[in-house]
């Protein structure tokens, strides 16, 4: 597994207030769910937004569930509501 | 995962094989739902609730259990207890606990020797209601005052001081939207709204399911989801899926709304207490009231533009409402609503709203139809009060590679400016506009899904393949697996037969929905095949007396790589499977993973349109399918998703809704009264396959079966309100509501 890295997280506007009023948040990670739960123990009210299912950007792509994707240094992330479809 | 280079040269990709499930299909021979029997089976009917909101005192089921016939009866106590969350929401949903939330509610089922003798047994279920106020209108729903459906419901992002009601919020932007309109030389600002409607499928929802006293449960039924099935079905019996096997059978349509589990735990909870097998079939008046049509919509769009098109800022507002419980796709419309342009100053907002209705499902592109409508109006009048070329516009403005989209990435490689540049170079965008019509256009976006994916492919002795999947074919994928396992293998289409395994035969298979089958099952299918390539080269090489890696594979033959591994006669899959047996076992391959790299899907739609502005009538004379696909499989079932969702997009404009009576109860509830769109009303409709290539997919298959409903609201909308000279801010389009809007102009 890749060393943890910095990594720059952008949220949606809507769980602003549940990160102190951030829009972004910095953690050290090297997958989707090590930023996923740096993010949570960062702002802890995150948690139950979070738990209830996010999806994940990765420089464009969005990865819909899985915690093992690599996160590249310098990659833009973005957390977005969880996809699905009919 | 990414695949640096697709795929390019192929022999049978792009090529239109005979469906293998055609000849079943027209000869009757497939099993759909209704069509499966089991020895001793017992018939059920469910006993729904005539009210939209009411308060469930008693229920007496006595007189009903010593009727002729009636074997048993179950109620909300027959279901587990002590759910939380999703489930505890789809129980109530499958069958009411404290109170009926919507007109159609299931308050009690009923097992017995013939349907006929279930339904007679519901009659004779005294139910003691205390009749509550409802609301069915989403922005009646969240007024102070409104009836509430139930208390503590919202979700942990809904802003504090909102009515109980209302049960999810998103919000999202950048930039600054203010400035944007400030910057602007025309801004435009208006309500629409949208009301529900019902995917439609042909086929009710039908299942047979056992269970008998080890606990051990077996359900047949027509869904999207057998996996899903058995989850649902298992929290919902207070078991574990592991103990129930579900089979799919054939599915007579879906489109989202058998994603949903309505039945199957009914029918499992009364084959268990009568020891017999149950089947269960819903009317049609059934699936109206009681299965899940679509969110209805209220939406506030702001836009901003300069004079020569370039658009400033973009605001949107999107009120959805989906039944009686927490789900309504409003954030799926927000994200989407924006996403095909490229708009410095951007803000949406979605809230989640909760009405005396069946819960909604999903229906093709949850909530970005409405979106698109709503937007792509706004687009359409600042073109039409500027003077400016529609699809001009929207090229200069359009989502790109590297744009920021209006939800915060930046998008990788998408197809919408190839889409708009191909609706401009149609032979329909250039042909003069009928006389007395109308012409519209409409971009459209949705995401596409990956997903928990397992497939297994086997070898037989005589050469050919049994390819096994976990993803009910709900839009033609049989030959698309079978087209691309052949590819792969290097045999013929013929040579593959694919199957729809039961939940005990392959790992976890999420839902076919999110357009992701010929994706996310393609791709295993894919990688599948080639781990059966890897064990037969081994057999080869183990035959030759050389090192696997001095054998590949190449159109149906092993062969040594080179001079240098040795000169032997190439291999055939067929000769490696004969003998099988004797020089190693059975060779299967098989492939098990999530994949997260479904591309996005843009699509751009042209109409015309005429209106009768004496009846109100529409007529839609011509319609254009442009859309990226990535790349096309089966160019014909592609072609066909294409045309699906723009008749579908049809009705949904002009005719289809869910129309509420003042006593909150559905008043059209059978295809008499809910006009779907039939072959006399809709034109031929052309179609442009765009293949820009998603990465995430060895040979570039963009998913397709959703993006096509997208525009379709909007283009309709926009050509209707060129024709009629009113912008028509509210769907469906019907009759009376364009005769009150040319009175009303």
């Amino acid at each position: 597994m890749s060393q943890k890295h910095k990594i720059e997280v952008a949220l949606w506007g809507g769980l602003k207030p549940f990160a102190d009023g951030n829009d972004k948040v910095e953690v050290e990670a090297a997958t989707t769910g090590q930023m996923l739960a740096a993010v949570i123990k960062k702002h802890p009210a995150l948690e139950d937004h979070i738990e209830a299912g996010v999806s994940v950007a990765v420089n464009g792509r969005v990865i819909a569930s899985s915690l093992t994707e690599p996160i590249p240094e310098g990659a833009e992330v973005v957390i977005i509501p969880q996809l699905k479809g009919g | 995962m990414a695949f640096d280079e697709a795929k390019k040269d192929f022999n049978l990709i792009g090529t239109r094989p005979a469906r293998p499930d055609g000849i079943d299909k027209v000869t009757g021979r497939a099993q759909f739902g209704a069509d499966k029997a089991a020895p001793g089976q017992l018939h059920a009917a469910i006993l729904r609730s005539p009210h939209a909101h009411a308060r469930i005192k008693s229920i007496d089921t006595s007189a009903a259990e010593k009727a002729k016939g009636v074997k048993g009866i179950v109620t909300r106590a027959d279901f587990a207890t002590g759910l939380k969350g999703e489930m505890w929401n789809k129980l109530e949903n499958v069958m009411a606990g404290e109170k009926a939330l919507y007109d159609g509610h299931a308050i009690a089922a009923v097992a017995a020797t013939s349907a006929l003798a279930a339904k007679d047994a519901l009659k004779l279920i005294k139910v003691d209601f205390e009749v509550l106020d409802h609301v069915t209108n989403v922005d009646e729903s969240m007024k102070d005052g409104a009836p509430v459906i139930r208390e503590g419901a919202a979700g942990p992002s809904t802003p504090e001081g909102m009515h109980p009601n209302v049960v999810g919020f998103y919000s999202s932007g950048h930039g600054d939207v203010d400035a944007g309109f400030a910057d602007a030389d025309l801004v435009i600002e208006d309500t629409f709204t949208t009301e529900a409607t019902h995917q439609g499928y042909i086929e009710p929802h039908a299942c047979l399911a056992q269970m008998g006293k080890d606990g051990k449960g077996e359900v047949w039924c027509c869904t999207q989801g057998h996996f899903n099935v058995a989850k649902v079905c298992g929290h919902l019996l207070g078991t574990e899926a592991s103990q129930i096997r579900v089979t799919a059978s054939e599915i007579g349509g879906g489109f989202g709304g058998k994603t949903e589990v309505f039945i199957e735990p009914v029918a499992l909870a009364l084959a268990k207490k009568t020891n017999r097998p149950v089947k269960l079939v819903m009317s049609r008046s059934e699936v109206f009231r009681a299965s899940g049509p679509t969110a209805s919509a209220s939406m506030d769009i702001k836009i901003g533009m300069k004079k020569d098109g370039t658009m400033t800022a973009g605001r949107g507002v999107f009120r959805l409402q989906g039944g009686a419980f927490p789900g309504a796709p409003g954030t799926f419309t927000a994200m989407c609503a924006f996403a095909p342009y490229a708009l410095e100053n951007v803000s949406q907002e979605a809230y989640d709203v909760m009405t005396n209705r069946p819960k909604q499902a999903a229906y093709r592109a949850p909530g970005s139809p409405m979106a698109a409508f709503a937007v792509e109006s706004v687009v359409d009048e600042l073109c039409n009060q500027l003077g400016l070329d529609p699809i001009e516009v929207r090229l200069k403005n359009a989502s790109r590679e590297g744009s920021k989209a209006s939800f915060g990435i930046n998008w990788p490689r998408i197809g919408l400016v190839e889409c708009l540049e191909a609706a401009k170079a149609h032979p329909h965008y250039s042909t003069a506009i009928p006389e007395n019509g109308g012409r519209g256009v409409s971009c459209g976006f949705w995401f596409n899904h990956g997903g928990e994916t397992a497939v297994s492919l086997a070898l037989a002795e005589d050469g050919t393949v049994s390819l096994s999947v976990g993803t009910p074919d709900i839009g033609g994928s049989r030959a698309s697996m079978c087209m691309m396992a052949a590819e792969e293998l290097g045999i013929k289409y013929d040579d593959i037969r694919t199957t729809i395994a039961d939940t005990a035969t392959l790992g976890y298979n999420e839902i076919s929905h999110g357009s992701r089958v010929t994706y996310a099952s393609g791709l295993a299918t894919i990688e599948a095949a080639r781990d059966t390539i890897k064990k037969l080269c081994k057999r080869a090489a183990a035959k030759w007396g050389i090192d696997e890696d001095a054998v590949y594979w190449e159109d149906g033959f092993a062969k040594p790589s080179g001079p240098n591994a040795g000169e032997f006669e190439p291999m055939s899959l067929a000769k490696i499977a004969s003998k099988m047996g004797a020089t190693g076992g059975p060779i299967v391959g098989h492939y098990e993973a999530t994949p997260e790299g479904a591309g996005v899907s843009f699509a751009v739609h042209i109409v015309d349109a005429e209106v009768d502005k004496e009846t109100g009538s529409t007529s839609v004379g011509r319609y254009t399918v442009i859309q990226d696909a990535g790349k096309a499989i089966h160019p014909s079932y592609v072609e066909g998703q294409f045309q699906g969702g723009a008749a579908q997009g049809i009705g949904w404009a002009l005719n289809e809704e869910y129309i509420y009576g003042e006593d909150g109860r559905l008043q059209n509830a059978g295809f008499l009264d809910y006009r779907i769109p039939v072959a006399s009303d809709l034109p031929m409709i052309d179609t442009v396959i765009v293949e820009v290539p998603n990465p995430g997919h060895p040979y570039g298959v963009r998913g397709v079966g959703e993006t096509s409903i997208c525009p379709p609201l909007a283009a309709i909308a926009n050509a209707v309100s060129n024709a009629a000279g009113v912008r028509m801010k509210s769907l469906p389009m019907s009759p009376p509501r364009i005769l009150k809007a040319l009175d009303e102009a």
